[in-house]
């Protein structure tokens, strides 16, 4: 149906345009996502399970934040080296995106021997964004408690469910 | 036969197409960056509607684009002239499906009600108006995120949520997408529908019509999913027989806000407030139903209480026995596209190809990017089934089935697949291990969230 040579991409309606997301594991990095211009989300401690950290790495100069939810700064993160809540950030956003996705939103050249997308950053370091990305994370959940609706919704003609990932 | 009836093109379709896709690409590129050869191709869309009440408006329009100064009332007239256009290609291709099928539909009768009053605040009109004056193509990731803060506000006002669950859609593709390359596709028809769709409900121009209550017994064809990473939907087809009033082909509708992590199978558990229609779709029984309200197109407004799981009914005997002779309804004028095109079919004696039909001379396509991860169905088994039971859909200039069951010859044993199969959770032992392990996304995203409210 859809032909890359042919003109089917740009005039198909129900064309599907977010790749299916692939099951990935939430315990360690429950929230993530490519907003903003930048790859936020939340990573929880492994030490202590009341802990958890907003890590954020911005597009274009890859300035690296991450901070605990007592508003603290992340002790590891220091010099523009990444920490290990970045990195499993990272982990977590290419486990769901795919790389290509996570490489191109964050404006990172892309290594070539196969290394993963840690090693293509050039990093800094960035403002402290950790308030947006646990308000997002909680406006993101909010979903979880509306109640489900009965209404006639044509525009989800639009949105067929996704397939399988293949 | 079915293909070759469908080969042939409505009249006019392929100029009605053309003056939509000139303001489609004239979107991708944004209306505030036109050159002249981008702003002539507007005239066709101006041209087309010579004649009708939209006419002066949408003249205005175009030449409000050329001259730099669009109001959001041109943007509204452009979105109508495209609605219009849309409009009457769903018509014809329709008349066309009918007539191919031999399907019986009944004219469009009902009153006009008047319209509601819109519910996008002023923040979620400028952005709209920013989107087209910008252009998808330029639209950077400042102005895609303002989006999804407009939808914030929308998603608890339950008026607002046909309009929220649209923008939510809309925005998570525009941010997926950004920044887009120079050299990128893009989904130029998809996104001007949505912007147009939101556009028009915004205003509160997309009117819903008054119900009347239906009893009687439900049989179903099958479920159509649908999902983007807030919302899952299933609309089921199937056919209602009332005392009096024949066989009627309705749809019925369930919905669910979700995160994008509940995927696959488990998203059947956000629908976990209908055990009714859950288990009619997985045990293939029939739905005894009384005063269920029935919109004038056709929908059948789903209420648990006035439903109970009747006996056995294979949807496969349903189409062979019933379908033929079911009267469908006229789809509300407001909701005419295209891709509303959505005709329950039960094609049979084929030969199947890895994505078409032989149907006997005639091909036609199967469209296996419809085969969602929450039901069994899957192109081998399509490419292997001798029965399907799906609708018939129309996209891109072409016909293609989407299948809703289908029957194989998988081995020895014919095998048969639906996709609510898995409405109450996944049948054999490997799927319903996976979906027990996603199944407890939710719980752990609640438990994370606690670690924060708890502060
Ligand atoms: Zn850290």
């Amino acid at each position: 149906m859809v032909t890359e040579d042919g003109v089917a991409y740009e005039r198909r309606s129900a064309v599907p345009v977010i790749i299916p997301v692939r099951p990935r594991k939430l315990a360690e990095v429950p929230f993530v996502e490519l907003a903003e211009g930048r790859l936020q989300g939340v990573v929880s401690s492994r030490s202590d399970p009341r802990r958890l950290y907003a890590s954020s790495i911005t597009a274009r100069r890859h300035g690296l934040s991450c901070h605990t939810n007592n508003n603290r700064p992340c002790g590891s993160l220091g010099g523009g080296q990444p920490c290990k809540h970045i990195g499993a950030l990272i982990d977590a956003a290419v486990a769901r995106y795919g790389l290509a996705r996570v490489a191109h939103h964050l404006e990172a050249d892309l290594p070539e021997d196969g290394a993963d997308l840690g090693s293509g950053l050039r990093p800094g370091t960035a403002p402290d964004r950790a308030a947006e990305v646990f308000s997002s994370f909680l406006r993101h959940l909010a979903h979880l408690d509306l109640p489900p609706s009965t209404e006639p919704l044509p525009e989800l003609q639009w949105f067929p469910a996704a397939a399988a990932v293949r | 036969m079915l293909a070759a009836a469908l080969g042939a093109r409505p009249a006019g379709l392929g100029e009605a197409l053309a003056a939509v896709d000139g303001l489609d690409d004239a979107l991708g590129h944004g209306l505030a960056h036109l050159d002249q050869a981008r702003a002539a191709r507007l005239e066709p869309l101006a041209a087309a509607c010579a004649g009708s009440p939209l006419a002066g408006r949408v003249a205005d329009a175009v030449a409000g684009i050329v001259a730099g100064t669009v109001t959001d009332d041109h943007l509204t007239a452009l979105a109508g002239a495209r609605s219009a256009l849309l409009g009457a290609a769903h018509d014809a291709l329709l008349a066309e499906a009918d007539a191919a099928l031999g399907r019986a539909r009944e004219p469009w009768s009902a009153a006009t009600v008047p319209a509601r009053p819109g519910h996008l605040p002023a923040a979620g009109r400028s952005w709209l108006r920013e989107l087209a004056l910008t252009g998808w193509r330029r639209a950077g990731a400042e102005l895609v995120g303002s989006g999804g803060r407009t939808v914030q506000a929308l998603i608890a006002e339950p008026a607002a949520r046909r309009l929220a669950v649209l923008l939510e859609g809309f925005a998570a593709e525009l941010r997926a997408a950004a920044p887009v390359a120079p050299a990128a596709r893009i989904p130029a028809r998809r996104w001007a529908d949505l912007w147009a769709r939101a556009l028009l409900l915004g205003r509160g121009g997309l009117a819903t019509a008054g119900t009347v209550d239906a009893d009687g017994r439900l049989l179903l064809l099958g479920a159509d999913l649908h999902e983007h990473p807030t919302v899952v939907h299933a609309q089921v087809h199937g056919l209602l027989e009332s005392p009096g009033r024949g066989v009627r082909l309705v749809r019925t509708a369930v919905a669910a806000a979700k995160v994008d992590a509940v995927s696959g199978p488990s998203v059947w558990r956000r629908l976990a407030a209908f055990p009714v229609l859950r288990a009619a779709l997985a045990r293939h029984r029939a739905i005894e139903v009384s005063g269920l309200p029935l919109t004038p197109g056709g929908d059948l407004i789903w209420q648990e209480s006035r439903a109970a799981l009747g006996g056995p009914a294979d949807p496969f005997v349903t189409a062979r026995v019933r379908l033929a002779a079911a009267v469908a309804a006229a789809p509300p004028p407001l909701d005419r596209h295209p891709v509303a095109i959505a005709e329950p079919v039960l094609l049979e004696g084929y030969a199947a190809g890895q994505s078409t039909f032989d149907l006997g001379g005639a091909e036609i396509a199967v469209d296996l990017d419809r085969l969602p991860a929450a039901g069994p169905l899957t192109p081998a088994l399509v490419a292997a089934s001798t029965s399907c039971l799906g609708l018939l859909r129309w996209d891109a200039g072409c016909w293609a089935v989407q299948p809703l069951a289908v029957r194989a010859a998988a081995g020895r044993r014919p095998v048969t697949a639906h996709t609510g199969d898995w409405a109450l959770g996944p049948t054999g032992a490997r799927a319903a291990g996976a979906e027990a392990a996603a199944g407890t996304v939710v719980d752990v995203l609640r438990e994370r969230a606690g670690r924060l409210l708890r502060q």
